[in-house]
């Protein structure tokens, strides 16, 4: 890896992290649970480097357990992403704003 | 088609971005979640051009079948009282992903010399076996914790502190010698015993945290692992892993921050066994004080007659007893009957931020009329009646003064300054702090109904119907 990758790969995660405190501080406490299970829903994303790994040459070892990674990262986005769609329907079941105190 | 991917991989990674804003407000929060599940399919899909070993297509298409199956029936079934250690299971399935994706690589580069190897790489690759590793056994501890299967409590053992030291400096150690690029003992080696030995810091880390620091841990490691995820794109030159795998950090990490100071405790003292000092019970003088105990019926007439404004303040033992739609009922009685009702959260309410919102929305109360900490507070003060069911700790005024007991300094609300207090209650046992709560004998104010949290608030509701 050469230096202006690593340095290109740096500032794309420092910038990330800032979008991410700067969208995370707005969310209100009311749905900080599904706001969990949803960006734990998107760490699942590692997925993306499990298909990578396994799609890659190697032996039977990094087979086996490149699929693994590909299974343990399926069930982290689908589980993830379900749950946060059942809790979500709650809140939005009740139409809400009918008394406005806030 | 390198392109056309990396092109698939930042509007992912947009929607990503979109789809979290969209959970700053309960109308598009839904919106938002769907927006983010469309951003992980496009990055997923646009990975399967990427494969370089067609024959490992069908491998992937069993695994990732499997896992979605699994994925989605536990989803499905999951009760939301359980919520917790759901997002635990998640969490931990995904470091693990993290942790074996960083092995694989290494594995390829230093033992089949497939992949280039650098230092860079090899940093990245420790530290997403070393993060997704502890974030892995961590929260199988979690989960066991929660789901009361096993190592329940705080569990300590003496020269804790020695053990995790040592632990984490032999991790240090063999990471440098990797790095340092040493041929004895061979790389492969060391990084597997680290790899064995980040599962067993996992697993230390964990244990001696006990119930009502459970929210903490919770997002802490769900800030790991997406930072173990985010390491993993480094390994990968992988730019959506980096982004997404950052924003989850950093949302764990504001998360986490939050509850440690809703617990008024800072997140070294969880973390690094602070539990242990508050054990001890100093307050064991066997005096019998008198408590005003009172009957559903008692309660009925206070809310039917004296009282137009009324506070909930309910806490975990209302969602053990299941009684959120109980609760819920009452309050729909006594709104019929034109009083002003509310409900207090507060934050650690429940067993991960947020979560006793959850099992109100589940038992139909209008989220409009849940209010947080800082909200509800200045209300009290003018509030008649105040209904506490499965709290005590986070009600309790000694917080209040300084360096008394396990819990002073932690932000509560202030149940006292309403003009009467109900608790429904089992007992008098104190809470997971195990700090009596000097409300409890204020006979002036304090009304105590020795109840079940659902029994006693159906009594009540019965009884003002029937009134």
């Amino acid at each position: 890896m050469d230096a202006a990758t690593l340095l290109a790969q740096l500032t794309v995660f420092l910038l990330a992290v800032v979008i991410g405190f700067e969208l995370i501080a707005r969310v209100p406490s009311l749905l900080h649970t599904p706001l969990m299970s949803a960006t734990n829903a998107i760490h699942g994303i590692v997925l993306v480097g499990a298909i990578v790994a396994i799609g890659s040459p190697g032996s039977l070892l990094t087979q086996i357990l490149a699929f693994v990674a590909v299974f343990f990262g399926a069930v982290n986005i689908v589980g993830g992403f379900l749950v946060t769609n059942r809790m979500l329907d709650m809140f939005k079941a009740q139409g809400g704003g009918s008394k406005g105190k806030r | 088609m390198q392109i056309a991917t990396t092109l698939a991989y930042l509007v992912a990674a947009l929607l990503f971005i979109v789809g979290i804003r969209r959970m700053r407000d309960p109308a598009t929060a839904r919106i938002g979640n769907v927006t983010s599940a469309i951003g992980m399919t496009i990055a997923v899909v646009a990975t399967l051009f990427q494969v370089e070993e067609l024959l490992s297509l069908p491998a992937i298409g069993v695994g990732v079948v499997a896992g979605s199956a699994v994925g989605a029936i536990s989803a499905r079934r999951v009760q939301m009282t359980a919520m917790p250690q759901m997002v635990a299971a998640f969490n931990g399935v995904g470091g693990g992903a993290a942790a074996l994706v960083a092995f694989v690589e290494f594995y390829r580069a230093s033992v089949l010399g497939l992949a280039e190897e650098s230092v860079v790489a090899d940093l990245a690759i420790l530290l997403g076996i070393l993060i997704g590793s502890v974030s892995f056994a961590g929260s199988i501890v979690a989960f066991g914790k929660l789901q009361e299967i096993f190592l329940t409590g705080s569990i300590a053992f003496p020269g804790q502190k020695a053990v995790n030291a040592i632990v984490a400096l032999a991790i240090l150690v063999l990471g440098g010698l990797v790095i340092a690029g040493a041929s004895v003992p061979e790389p492969i080696v060391s990084v597997s015993i680290i790899l064995a030995l980040s599962l067993a810091l996992g697993v230390l880390l964990v244990i001696p945290i006990g119930g009502a620091d459970m929210p903490i841990v919770i997002s802490l490691l769900n800030a790991f692992t997406g930072l173990a995820a985010a390491m993993s794109g480094f390994v990968l030159s992988n730019y959506v892993l980096i982004i997404s795998g950052s924003l989850v950090g950093a949302s764990g990490t504001i998360l986490t921050r939050l509850m440690s100071s809703s617990l008024g405790r800072p997140l070294g003292g969880i973390i690094f066994g602070a539990v242990a000092a508050a054990s001890e019970d100093e307050d064991d003088d066997g005096e019998e004080k008198s408590t005003r105990s009172v009957g559903a019926e008692d309660v009925a007439s206070l809310l039917n007659y004296d009282a137009e404004s009324v506070i909930f303040v309910p806490g975990y033992g209302l969602a053990v007893a299941q009684a959120q739609s109980a609760m819920a009922e009452l309050a729909k009685v006594l709104e019929g009957k034109g009083k002003d009702v509310r409900f207090a959260i507060h934050p650690v309410a429940g067993r991960m931020p947020g979560h006793m919102n959850v099992l109100l929305a589940e038992a139909d109360v209008p989220y409009d009329n849940l209010y947080d900490l800082e909200d509800i507070n200045e209300v009290f003060d003018e509030t008649d009646a105040v209904i506490v069911v499965g709290a005590n700790d986070v009600v309790n005024p000694s917080a209040r003064e300084e360096g008394k007991s396990a819990i002073s300094g932690m932000p509560i609300l202030d149940v006292d300054h309403a003009r009467t207090v109900v608790f429904v209650k089992r007992s008098l046992s104190p809470g997971f702090a195990g700090v009596d709560n000097p409300l409890f004998y204020d006979e002036e104010k304090t009304m105590m109904l020795f109840s079940d949290a659902k029994t006693g608030l159906e009594e009540i509701v019965s009884s003002i119907k029937n009134s």
